[in-house]
């Protein structure tokens, strides 16, 4: 469970948002949402750690994620603008590489499973410099199921995605919180996940 | 799925960044081949003395080892940093610190060892004892990891940082002047007939001091950099 209580943040000398206040429980799914500038990006990277806060807490199971530390991280996905994927390697080395970051190792049939799934059939060996923006963020988002963590923090999942893709990504949304995951993510493209109530957050 | 060890995670890191400099070679041989270059740019410009070569040789060696390891500082962090695979990198669940000692290994690997096992030959040049050019390469190996650890940490505080390349180098070249000093001393001290054994005994503690605090404060130089 994660808990939110009272957080503050600023970038350089703006304060972007104070008093945010919020708790979500497994299964549940929220929104971010904001004009641009208004601090979506900052919340998400301050809720997986990189940034300190100004004022608040964030609590993850009752304690905050700063006394929990590396054992937080072992609870969290997090997606960001960039792919972080390596062009020179192949999706499924890639794949390899994130999960054994992520604290296991998988092996070379789960992972082309995984792959194939993305929609990324017949391509799991090119490197990845050689496919297009989508199916890059395909390689970058198959990292989501092969990772245990019950925290998915999504900045813009759907940027360069098709609309087989963004059906997808639904899917695999609806499954993760029906195994009673958590995600929290921003999107200015709708994204629409049956059986699971969207909260809202709007930062202004 | 398998829970990776810290064993397993150092292992993971090295192969992975060894992988991908195999990717772009190109990369790796910059540093050798400036390495090579400035070591035989003197004897060609100072002539043929034979004495002054020798005499020289040591200092000439380091100082070009120095410089050449700046030259791929900048890219022991900043590639990862521009694709996003340094943020999932902060995410490990294990140790940020051991991962972090992964990719110094690993920069050593490509930067300091070729540099270690190229300068018997490039020590001909300067008509160097064999006594002389062992001892060279003894220093070198246990100094070279050490500029890796060092520059690890001048490489994270700088990252992002426009000119980062050139911050870098102002800030780690006067942290690296002992292990300069201890080095070209081991090497001046065999020719004099002197054991080397009090300067090598030094580098292998500065070997041993950084690999106990480098990689901590270099993780923790990325944390900041990245917020």
């Amino acid at each position: 469970m994660l808990e939110v209580k009272e957080l503050a943040c600023a970038r350089g000398e703006q304060k972007l948002f104070s008093d945010l206040n919020f708790r979500l429980a497994g299964g549940e799914l929220l929104q971010v949402q904001g004009e641009n500038g208004r601090g979506k990006t900052t919340l998400l990277r301050t809720l997986c750690g990189f940034i300190q806060p100004l004022e608040g807490e964030i609590q993850w199971q009752g304690k905050s994620i700063n006394e929990l530390d590396e054992d937080y991280f072992a609870n969290i996905v997090y997606l960001g603008h960039l792919n972080a994927i390596k062009d020179d390697l192949s999706a499924l080395e890639n794949l390899r590489v994130s999960s054994a970051l992520s604290g296991s190792t998988i092996s070379d049939s789960a992972a082309i499973a995984v792959l194939r799934r993305m929609g990324l059939r017949g391509r799991e060996t090119f490197p990845v410099k050689l496919l297009s923006q989508g199916l890059r963020r395909r390689a970058a988002l198959a990292r989501l199921l092969i990772n245990k963590a019950p925290l998915w923090i999504l900045d813009e999942p759907l940027t360069a995605l098709d609309v087989s893709a963004v059906g997808l990504m639904q899917e695999m949304i609806g499954e993760h919180l029906r195994n009673n995951g958590i995600v929290i993510f921003t999107t200015h493209q709708p994204l629409e996940v049956s059986g699971a109530v969207l909260r809202r957050l709007t930062l202004s | 799925m398998n829970k990776l060890s810290l064993m397993g995670l150092f292992g993971l890191v090295i192969r992975r960044d060894l992988m991908l400099a195999m990717r772009r070679r190109a990369d790796v041989l910059t540093t050798l081949i400036f390495f090579v270059i400035v070591v035989s740019l003197f004897p060609l410009a100072v002539g043929s003395e034979m004495d002054m070569l020798r005499k020289m040789a040591p200092g000439v060696v380091w100082v070009a080892a120095l410089l050449a390891s700046m030259l791929s500082l900048g890219r022991m962090f900043s590639a990862d940093y521009l694709d996003g695979t340094l943020e999932q990198m902060l995410l490990v669940p294990q140790s940020l610190s051991i991962l972090v000692l992964g990719k110094i290994a690993a920069h050593w690997m490509l930067s300091g060892l070729p540099l270690v096992l190229v300068a018997p030959v490039l020590g001909l040049q300067f008509d160097m004892s064999g006594q002389a050019l062992l001892i060279l390469v003894l220093s070198l190996l246990l100094g070279t990891p050490v500029l890796s650890m060092i520059g690890a940490f001048g490489a994270a505080l700088t990252l992002g940082l426009r000119g980062g390349g050139v911050l870098v180098s102002l800030l780690v070249l006067p942290l690296c002047i002992p292990v300069l000093i201890f080095g070209t001393g081991a090497v001046i001290a065999v020719t004099s007939g002197v054991s080397p054994a009090s300067n090598l005994s030094l580098l292998g503690a500065f070997l041993l001091m950084s690999l106990l605090f480098a990689p901590w404060v270099s993780a923790q130089a990325l944390r900041i950099s990245m917020e």
